[in-house]
């Protein structure tokens, strides 16, 4: 058991002891759990799964950043959202504002800011694919 | 001498402005219990995040190819002021107090030479700062159509900020704003926004472990840099909404009083001219009943 927050800048949404937790790294999804190597790492647009002795919980993150250390592992996301209150609605807001960021990174043709920008819309377009 | 006409008149207002800033004050009061809660919310978000980038800031640092929003641009030219207050009135010092805080540290660099520029947030400190640095405002953020701030507002307004950045407008950014301390104090904060200075806790970090960086370290602080910006600004909003909701309460409370001291005085005095008007009738029927 390892101490787990999850918090918005709007909010803390969830703390409490968890067995582990599926965070969608921006490299890959990865279970972090009890006497893991401290890590810092970036989000990517997906769904953060939390085991515990009580029922599974999965909410959907937006971008944010996690950090690992042996006391605690702290998830920081931009946008935060259990599941269950999750919404088509939502999802277009995002998905628009996603292709909005892919076309003004065009615009100024910048390649990092372009790659971040379609890699990010891809995430949403996976995660909504995932959703439905 | 007024009549006793005007003097009811007068009463009559006064009671209806200790009415209205009463009704203010209460308003405030409920806004403020919001504001506060709203501000208590957010602050494990920043605290969390500000020891994350404390550990990278100083670990980075020290290698020293640290990004432009970290080290800075090497000049300390061309200042940015980001002046966050209120979009309404009657707050007491409140809106005065950031404008101060800001106009002493303007007045400090112009005399020093460098260049200042003035980026204005909230209506309130706008109309104030027009007067004496009209050519040095740049630009104005109106949240005037905003009821309850959230992070949305805090990127839209870190974004305007960094894009200035990047466009090679100044070298040093300082966020102005007021810290909440209690209903009757407040505190205005100057901040320095760009480049992020996250305090090293050096006790601590001979301690702290050698982190995994995932991607390297470079990526994530290009990605974070400009997430402390808004998270920054964002705690300025919330501890800005807490203090004018503050300062307003006690700047009513202050107008309900003195509105009743000016009853009671006005109350008296209005007596008194009652009085006299009532011994001058009987003066007047008594000399003329005697005169008969």
């Amino acid at each position: 058991m390892i101490p787990f927050e999850l918090v918005s800048p709007e909010r803390r949404l969830a703390t409490m002891e968890v067995q582990g937790v599926r965070i969608p790294g921006s490299e890959g999804d990865m279970t972090v759990m009890a006497h893991h190597a401290p890590l810092i790492s970036t989000l990517r647009p997906g769904i953060l799964g939390i085991e515990s002795s009580e029922e599974p919980q999965e909410y959907i993150v937006f971008g944010g950043f996690t950090q690992v250390t042996a006391e605690r592992v702290s998830v920081l996301a931009e946008r935060a959202v259990p599941k269950s209150e999750f919404t088509e609605e939502i999802l277009s807001t995002e998905i628009e504002q996603a292709e909005n960021a892919v076309t003004k990174a065009e615009a100024s043709s910048d390649h990092a800011a372009i790659d971040g920008a379609t890699k990010r819309l891809a995430d949403i377009r996976a995660l909504a694919a995932h959703v439905a | 001498m007024p009549s006793l006409k005007d003097l009811k008149n007068r009463i009559e207002s006064v009671k209806s402005t200790r009415k209205i800033t009463k009704a203010m004050q209460m308003v405030a009061a409920a806004k403020l219990r919001r504001a506060q809660e709203v501000a208590e919310s957010a602050r494990p978000y920043a605290e969390t995040f500000n020891r994350v980038m404390s550990d990278l800031a100083s670990s980075i640092v020290d290698q020293g190819d640290a990004p432009r929003l970290l080290a800075g641009t090497g000049s300390d030219q061309t200042h940015l002021l980001v002046v966050m207050t209120s979009e309404r009135g009657l707050c007491g010092g409140f809106n005065s107090n950031i404008v101060k805080n800001a106009k002493s540290l303007a007045n400090e660099l112009i005399s020093a030479g460098k260049t200042v520029k003035i980026l204005t947030v909230g209506k309130k400190g706008r109309d104030q700062l027009k007067r004496d640095y009209g050519e040095q405002l740049v630009g104005h953020i109106d949240l005037s159509e905003v009821k309850n701030i959230n992070y949305a507002h805090a990127q839209g307004i870190a974004q305007d900020v960094l894009n200035r950045f990047e466009d090679n407008e100044y070298d040093i950014a300082t966020l102005f704003f007021s810290k909440f301390i209690s209903v009757v104090s407040q505190e205005p904060q100057a901040l320095q926004l760009i480049p992020a200075a996250y305090p090293s806790e050096d006790t601590e970090m001979s301690s702290s472990p050698q982190f995994d960086y995932e991607p390297d370290e470079q990526g994530i602080l290009s990605d974070l840099l400009p997430r402390g910006v808004a998270t920054q600004i964002f705690s300025g909003l919330l501890e800005n909404g807490a203090s004018e909701q503050g300062a307003r309460m006690s700047a009513m409370d202050n107008a309900t009083r003195n509105a009743g001291e000016m009853i009671d005085k006005l109350t008296i005095q209005y007596n008194r001219s009652r009085q006299a008007v009532i011994t001058n009738e009987l003066i007047e029927i008594i000399s003329g009943a005697e005169a008969l």
